[in-house]
């Protein structure tokens, strides 16, 4: 079996965004979709500190300070680009005007519940940004997250153990091992990695996993 | 709290002030601040080596985040001048002041998440009395709340969030106090204008009447009470 790693796992996500999508990127490992998108689509990225038209990031020297995405990490502006306030921008998010986002999770529920804001635990300091916004808004959601803990246990649960972020709320899950569709009726596997077998994913996740009818 | 009105002279309407130690100098114990800025973005450093010089305590703190470095906000919290914060994103790799103060107990957090921040101060200047958004429903940060099904959606009750002043930046202004921003700088600064009885301003530059173009100011300037010019030296946290 070969895991996709990081840049694998962000082009993987970015060649099912649909040519002329709108799209937010969460903070960390979904902002690197943005490194992947295929040539020669259009498509617009949301950034919810106030920016749609998200582009590369600056050249060295090239850096403005009053231009940052969400992650606060300096970017451009594509031609056609515009900037707004905070309520207008999460107008956008609450109010599905967004195609997709893509977040990055903690655990992920066979019903779609996500975790990604707060592990519970009583010294930690929660952080949740626009997560919950992101959760409820976006027409889809995708997760995109490691199959498996650094103990080897499965993300993908029957109920999340973290603290909700949203409750059914995500359409598709990408990991380093698959790609999985979260349906009415349970988990639907898309996908597996190379030489991984949809019996050792059943294995390596635990909760019950359905075969889609049309072979990846 | 104190009056909070523009100087009117005879038949001008001036809202320029001298330096940011006299546009904050009323600022009184207790009040409630709503700080503009996302990150280094729009965050009015001036104004915030200010108020720290100017002394005022026991001060609820509206930001997006609880302060990163030692500088600005983070210096605020150092001082332990503020008793209470409502922010989306307090912990960051930077966070150490309010860290510190969270830990030990000496600063009490209400965590919101960032579009329901938003429309709460929103909501404030637009004189909502409340709204019900979806988001949070379900989740620890909708407990004890109400909600509400409508249509075929679940929704929680949320307030509106008012201020007795915001500091906020922007980039150009006019003696009316219309407002230009810089790009991203913009966020949270028209919404916090709009909710506070005292909207104080930074600046990159003021301009005579007329030079904005008024199909490109964002901020009308009835949401605007004083402006202070920084030289471009200083617009950086000290």
């Amino acid at each position: 079996m070969k895991k996709l790693d990081r840049n694998q796992m962000a082009a993987r996500v970015a060649r099912d965004i649909p040519d002329g999508s709108v799209v937010n990127l969460g903070i960390g490992l979904p902002t690197l979709v943005g490194d992947h998108l295929p040539k020669g689509r259009e498509i617009i990225l949301h950034s919810e500190n106030g920016v749609l038209g998200v582009g590369p990031r600056p050249g060295p020297g090239q850096e403005d300070e009053d231009l940052i995405n969400a992650g606060k990490e300096p970017v451009t502006l594509l031609s056609g680009g515009s900037y707004f306030h905070h309520a207008d921008s999460f107008a956008m998010i609450r109010g599905r005007h967004l195609d997709f986002c893509v977040l990055g999770a903690f655990q992920v529920s066979t019903a779609g519940d996500l975790a990604n804001w707060h592990t519970g635990g009583a010294d930690a300091i929660p952080a949740v940004g626009g997560a919950m916004d992101l959760a409820v808004g976006a027409k889809k959601v995708l997760v995109m997250m490691e199959h498996l803990t650094k103990k080897g246990e499965s993300k993908i649960v029957e109920r999340c153990t973290y603290p909700l972020t949203g409750a059914r709320c995500v359409n598709r899950i990408y990991t380093d091992l698959a790609v999985i569709d979260v349906k009415a009726d349970g988990l639907h596997v898309v996908e597996t990695v190379d030489g991984l077998s949809f019996e050792e994913l059943q294995r390596l996740t635990g909760v019950p996993l359905k075969r889609m009818l049309t072979a990846a | 709290m104190s009056q909070c009105n523009a100087i009117i002279r005879p038949l001008v309407i001036d809202k320029f002030f001298a330096s940011a130690q006299a546009a904050l100098a009323d600022l009184p114990n207790g009040a409630t601040v709503m700080i503009g800025g996302f990150g280094n973005a729009g965050m009015p450093a001036a104004l915030m080596d200010a108020l720290i010089a100017q002394g005022a305590r026991d001060l609820t703190i509206v930001n997006n985040n609880a302060g990163n470095g030692d500088t600005g906000l983070a210096a605020l919290l150092k001082a332990k001048r503020v008793k209470k914060i409502l922010c989306s994103f307090p912990r960051q790799a930077d966070s150490w002041h309010f860290d510190a103060l969270y830990r030990s107990g000496e600063i009490e957090l209400e965590l919101v998440p960032q579009g329901t921040l938003a429309e709460r101060i929103r909501a404030a200047g637009a004189g909502v009395g409340g709204f019900y958004t979806p988001t949070a429903f379900g989740t620890k940060l909708a407990e004890g709340k109400e909600t509400r099904r409508i249509g075929d959606r679940d929704f929680v009750l949320e307030y509106p969030i008012h201020a007795d002043y915001a500091l906020i930046k922007a980039d150009r202004a006019d003696r009316w106090g219309n407002l230009t921003y810089r790009k991203t700088a913009r966020n949270f600064a028209p919404i916090m204008a709009a909710a506070a009885k005292c909207c104080v301003v930074q600046v990159r530059e003021t301009v005579e009447l007329g030079a904005l173009d008024p199909e490109a100011i964002v901020t009308p300037g009835i949401f605007v009470k004083r402006v202070v010019k920084i030289s471009a030296s200083l617009q950086k946290a000290a």
